[in-house]
């Protein structure tokens, strides 16, 4: 695949390895925002393949696992109605909320499907104007532009059977929460390569200048993401703190105006819970008043929800890259992705469900020992 | 965040007043908004998320990594060209 | 290290939290084997029932050889798909599982649950289909049994079949029997199967040529029986992928997999799928292909073997057995790390993250 495929070269990467072991003359911890970015490392091994003075913590950056549980719970009601198709990401379907998930809704005959756009659960409105057609619009910023023209056509072609369950969240605010807390842990960042797709880069210029934190724009494959590393290391090590734009193939500084126009005619930011963390003022998006018909909150009465989180989960530490999963105790024990406890075993972007899924819970006796070679 | 893939544009339409794209993604191929990349030509490489082309590829920016890996005859020349 | 299974067995927290039968439980990974362990081996309390090979291979003499009996059932959305239909599914199948223990596969059984309000059209071309396809396989249909049920309470049609064949005397492939420096060998390309029905599945569609790989393997089998006796074991790597058959090696045998991902022969249009919706190839099914384990000495020859017979054009050497990591089933990656490939705990779905 062009685009991709020349992005998994390996003596590509090979060779920038070796150039971030030749720069780096100290320690330094660098975390990645994206869960996609998670992923690739875990995936590639990219992490093990890296000099043991660079360490890689994992941020906030799955919005399936930072999803309220509050948020789920309202899903998990909206979808058992008999009179709702609820349609979801694929995701989705796995995160427990405070009583099971929706896979096991859909056991129980809840008419759950998987949808790859969401246009796709607009169409399923117009095809079934007798049910009331709920979306789960979920994402961060790289989501919103779909989830907003999924609105946007709704109200355009007069669809009063189509809402959406809003739970977007964005990523500058997550990390300035991270950078302004005081046992933060990490010097430098690699940017979501997406998000900025979007948005652009200029949130994150006023990031790096107010906390001193070098920010290099990311894209996802392993040469991308080792890159990126070179990139912040050698920022780290001249002292300096600005924002690079390493997957320029994607990324404009302005972004995209007209996604961005959409979604602001759309949304309005507001105060967004993060599993795990707690609320970020500002930090998420709602439905602005001129669409709030389409508000699925508001069309449908949730009754009163009881939400309760598990006691053992350490999903707050690990998203804000304090803990790795394998220094969890429930991890791969109590938490495994068949039974997630919490917010970053639930989702296979989460850091705990990435490092289960690739089975480094099997090495916790064994560190290292097994993957590098 | 997210799974975008780049694709190539083969066909555009409109469907509801939206501007549609078919776009190949090695081999296979998906009706994908264009709304969001509306001067995208046929041939041209789009990112998709979600069904939605977010933004054009641009080839010579995708070879800059390339380029400077291959002109790095030791690390030291390994110079990342500023942004 | 402990087996796999161990790790995930060993937790303190009380039952699972499935208490009706969900997706994830046909899904032929660990919700599907914690099935197995839980419900129905206890139940039948038999030996070899618990071995879990691909086929029953009776303890019951035969002229030539020992009998060996399997049955499998079908469920699948949409009934027809590119490349077949569920009743080739059906016969393939249940042909495969004996085929890959070395069995001649002869008779099958076909019970059908058929939906009320089915299209009798619809029934026809499956069994058309079928028919077909016993024709390639060279087994015969001799018994069956029809059943309907009122609407809504099938989707369709489900299919049961059954099927007997005679293993020869001194034939002994297992699913225990791999041996460290063994080497492990693909019939061709991995994940067809799963992604043409993805191409058709409601909410998901896209355009491929991508067809199922459906297809009987007995002759396959034979051809390759007849170059290499010395063959350890074979597996068809239907749900759950290359994965769940590479984990069940690991785990049969006690011993460790390596997986040269480099080797692993995926089409083009396969990975391009599984990049669009975020899924793993290891964990998309096969019908109509094979792993093998046969000691190294042998892997030149079965490869050759295997490559003259049209479906093994695109057979390749994936991967090693080792003692090291016992249970567990490591992959060098196309870059030069290594993970490790679990086996997957339901469904694979489509992602966006």
């Amino acid at each position: 695949m062009k685009y991709v495929d020349e992005y998994r070269d390996g003596p590509a990467a090979r060779k920038l390895v070796d150039a971030i072991a030749a720069a780096a003359t100290r320690p330094w911890t660098i975390m990645e925002v994206c869960g996609g970015q998670t992923h690739a490392i875990v995936r590639y091994g990219l992490d093990r393949m890296l000099p043991a003075t660079i360490e890689l913590v994992h941020g906030p950056g799955c919005p399936v696992c930072v999803t309220a549980l509050e948020a789920i719970d309202k899903a998990h009601t909206l979808a058992a109605r008999p009179d709702v198709i609820f349609c979801s990401f694929g995701d989705m379907l796995r995160v427990p909320g405070s009583q099971g998930d929706l896979l096991q809704l859909k056991a129980q005959g809840a008419d759950v499907r998987v949808v790859y756009s969401p246009l796709d659960a607009v169409h399923l409105a117009a095809a079934h104007p007798q049910r009331q057609v709920i979306f789960f619009a979920i994402g961060f910023e790289t989501t919103a532009p779909a989830n907003a023209m999924a609105v946007a056509q709704a109200q355009r072609r007069g669809l009063t059977n189509f809402s959406v369950l809003v739970s977007h969240v964005l990523v500058p605010p997550a990390i300035a929460a991270i950078l302004g807390s005081p046992d933060n842990r990490v010097q430098g960042f690699l940017g979501p390569g997406h998000v900025c797709t979007v948005m652009g880069t200029n949130e994150y210029e006023a990031l790096a200048r107010s906390f001193g934190v070098p920010i290099v724009i990311a894209g996802f494959e392993p040469v991308d993401m080792l890159e990126g590393i070179l990139r912040v290391v050698r920022q780290l090590e001249a002292g300096r703190a600005e924002v690079e734009n390493a997957y320029s193939r994607a990324v404009r500084p302005e972004g995209s105006p007209p996604a961005k126009a959409l979604i602001d005619s759309v949304f309005e930011v507001c105060d967004r819970p993060w599993r795990g963390i707690g609320t970020i003022p500002q930090s998420g998006y709602r439905l602005r008043e001129t669409y709030r018909d389409y508000d699925a909150e508001r069309r449908f009465d949730l009754g009163h929800l009881h939400t309760e989180e598990s006691s053992l989960c350490i999903s707050g530490a690990i998203l804000r890259g304090l803990k790795k999963p394998h220094e969890c105790p429930a991890f791969g024990k109590q938490c495994t992705p068949q039974n997630p406890l919490g917010a970053t075993m639930v989702s296979s972007e989460g850091a705990c469900a990435a490092y289960a899924l690739y089975g480094r819970h099997l090495e916790v006796s064994s560190p290292n020992a097994l993957l590098r070679r | 965040m997210c799974l975008g893939i780049p694709g190539k544009v083969i066909e555009t339409y409109q469907e509801n007043d939206l501007l549609m794209a078919k776009v190949d993604f090695g081999g296979v191929r998906k009706r994908v908004c264009l709304a969001y990349v509306p001067d995208a030509v046929v041939g041209e490489y789009v990112i998709v998320h979600v069904g939605f082309a977010l933004q054009k590829l641009d080839e010579a920016e995708a070879q800059r990594v390339f380029a400077f890996l291959a002109a790095a005859d030791s690390l030291d020349e390994l110079q990342v060209p500023s942004p | 290290m402990a087996p796999l299974a161990d790790s995930f067995g060993a937790c303190p927290v009380p039952k699972s939290r499935y208490d009706h039968i969900t997706l994830g439980h046909g899904s032929g990974g660990r919700l599907s084997a914690d099935l197995l362990r839980s419900i129905f081996l206890p139940a039948f309390d038999s030996s070899v029932l618990a071995s879990l090979e691909d086929q029953a291979t009776l303890p019951f003499d035969v002229r030539g050889g020992r009998l060996a009996f399997t049955t499998d059932a079908f469920v699948v959305r949409p009934l027809f798909f590119p490349g077949g239909d569920i009743g080739r599914l059906a016969v393939c199948g249940t042909v495969n599982d004996l085929a890959v223990g070395g069995v001649r596969p002869l008779f099958l059984s076909a019970a059908f649950i058929l939906e009320e309000g089915l299209p009798l059209a619809d029934l026809e071309r499956i069994v058309r289909s079928m028919r077909q396809s016993c024709a390639e396989a060279g087994v015969e249909l001799v018994a069956g049994d029809t059943k309907v049920v009122d609407r809504g309470k099938g989707d369709k049609v489900f299919i049961a079949t059954s099927g007997i064949g005679i293993v020869p005397e001194g034939r002994n492939l297992s699913i225990h029997a791999a041996q460290p420096g063994d080497r492990i060998l693909v019939s061709g390309t991995l994940g067809d199967h799963g992604v043409a029905i993805m191409s058709v599945r409601e909410g998901l569609e896209f355009e491929t040529v991508l067809e199922s790989d459906c297809a009987p393997l007995a002759d396959l089998t034979r051809v390759m029986l007849e170059a290499c006796p010395a063959i350890r074991c074979m597996r068809d790597p239907t749900r759950g992928g290359l994965s769940s058959a590479l984990n069940e090696l690991a785990v049969g045998s006690n011993v460790g997999v390596e997986l040269d991902e480099n080797a692993t022969p995926i089409r083009d249009e396969v990975r391009a799928a599984c990049e669009m919706l975020g899924l793993d190839p290891y964990y998309v099914a096969n019908e109509g292909k094979l792993i093998a384990v046969v000691p190294a000495a042998d892997a030149d020859g079965l490869l050759t073997a295997m490559r003259g017979h049209p479906l093994g054009r695109s057979a390749a050497a994936i991967g090693t057995v080792v003692s090291d990591h016992p249970g567990m089933v490591i992959a060098n990656s196309p870059i030069g790390g290594r993970r490790v490939v679990m086996m997957i705990a339901g469904e694979q779905l489509p992602r966006i993250c």
